[in-house]
């Protein structure tokens, strides 16, 4: 009971509450990129705030050390499938939003290879 | 100690679980939408990752709500298994090439 309740409360909520705007990102936005700006960063955030609840209402070193190690967990391993994820669907042609307008990876990637340049090859002879 | 479902007298935390529950059921419901929808294989598979954090958000409720620490173990084991699904979904999508889905 008190203070310790209220954090609790507090990052549940808050926590449940990210999870929802990264499930309506994930339905609203128009495209594969963007749906992935709004789940890894608000899903990454909301699953460590209720890790971390459970950290704080539990009060004990062996869920504590647990709670960090998946927050930690989490937050090395999200950017890191966003990338892969990311990268491979630009590799087979996901299509952009209809209203991108920079896309700068565009003509870098060697087909072939799978390397990036560092210039567009249709600017090369 | 438990927390289970009596609202008789409930407390604060008590409420906070029962929402938290909610927004979660919520969330997974939207992501199981595209899910279906799709339309690409690149669209499910992040539908899949979220869906993944969800339940580890769930686990963490669900933790608290049963007072059984143990719980947490489980959404270690989710995590891990999530990111290695991840990285095998992408892989095969990048060697599948272009497609239809």
């Amino acid at each position: 009971m008190g203070m310790t309740e209220w954090i609790v409360a507090g990052l549940l909520l808050l926590g449940a509450g990210l999870m929802l705007v990264a499930a309506l990102g994930l339905v609203r936005m128009p495209d594969l990129l963007c749906r992935m700006h709004a789940t890894t960063k608000a899903g990454a955030l909301g699953g460590g705030l209720m890790v971390a609840a459970v950290a704080v209402y539990f009060d004990d070193p062996g869920v504590v050390t647990r709670a960090v190690a998946i927050v930690i967990f989490i937050i090395l391993t999200a950017p890191v499938a966003a990338h892969i994820v990311g990268r491979a669907a630009y590799f087979v042609g996901v299509e952009l939003w209809s209203n991108t307008i920079l896309d700068e990876l565009k003509g870098r990637y060697d087909d072939e290879t799978h390397t990036l340049r560092s210039s567009d090859s249709r600017d090369q002879d | 100690m438990s927390l289970m479902w009596s609202t008789e007298g409930a407390g604060l935390l008590e409420w906070v679980i029962i929402a938290a529950f909610a927004l979660m059921c919520l969330s997974l419901g939207l992501a199981t939408l595209r899910l279906l929808l799709g339309p690409t294989l690149a669209d499910r598979v992040v539908a899949l990752e979220l869906m993944a954090s969800i339940t580890v958000g769930i686990i963490a409720v669900y933790t608290i709500s049963s007072g059984v620490s143990d719980f947490l173990d489980v959404a270690v084991v989710l995590a891990l298994t999530a990111f290695l699904a991840a990285v095998g979904f992408a892989r095969y999508l990048e060697k599948r090439g272009h497609g239809d889905d």
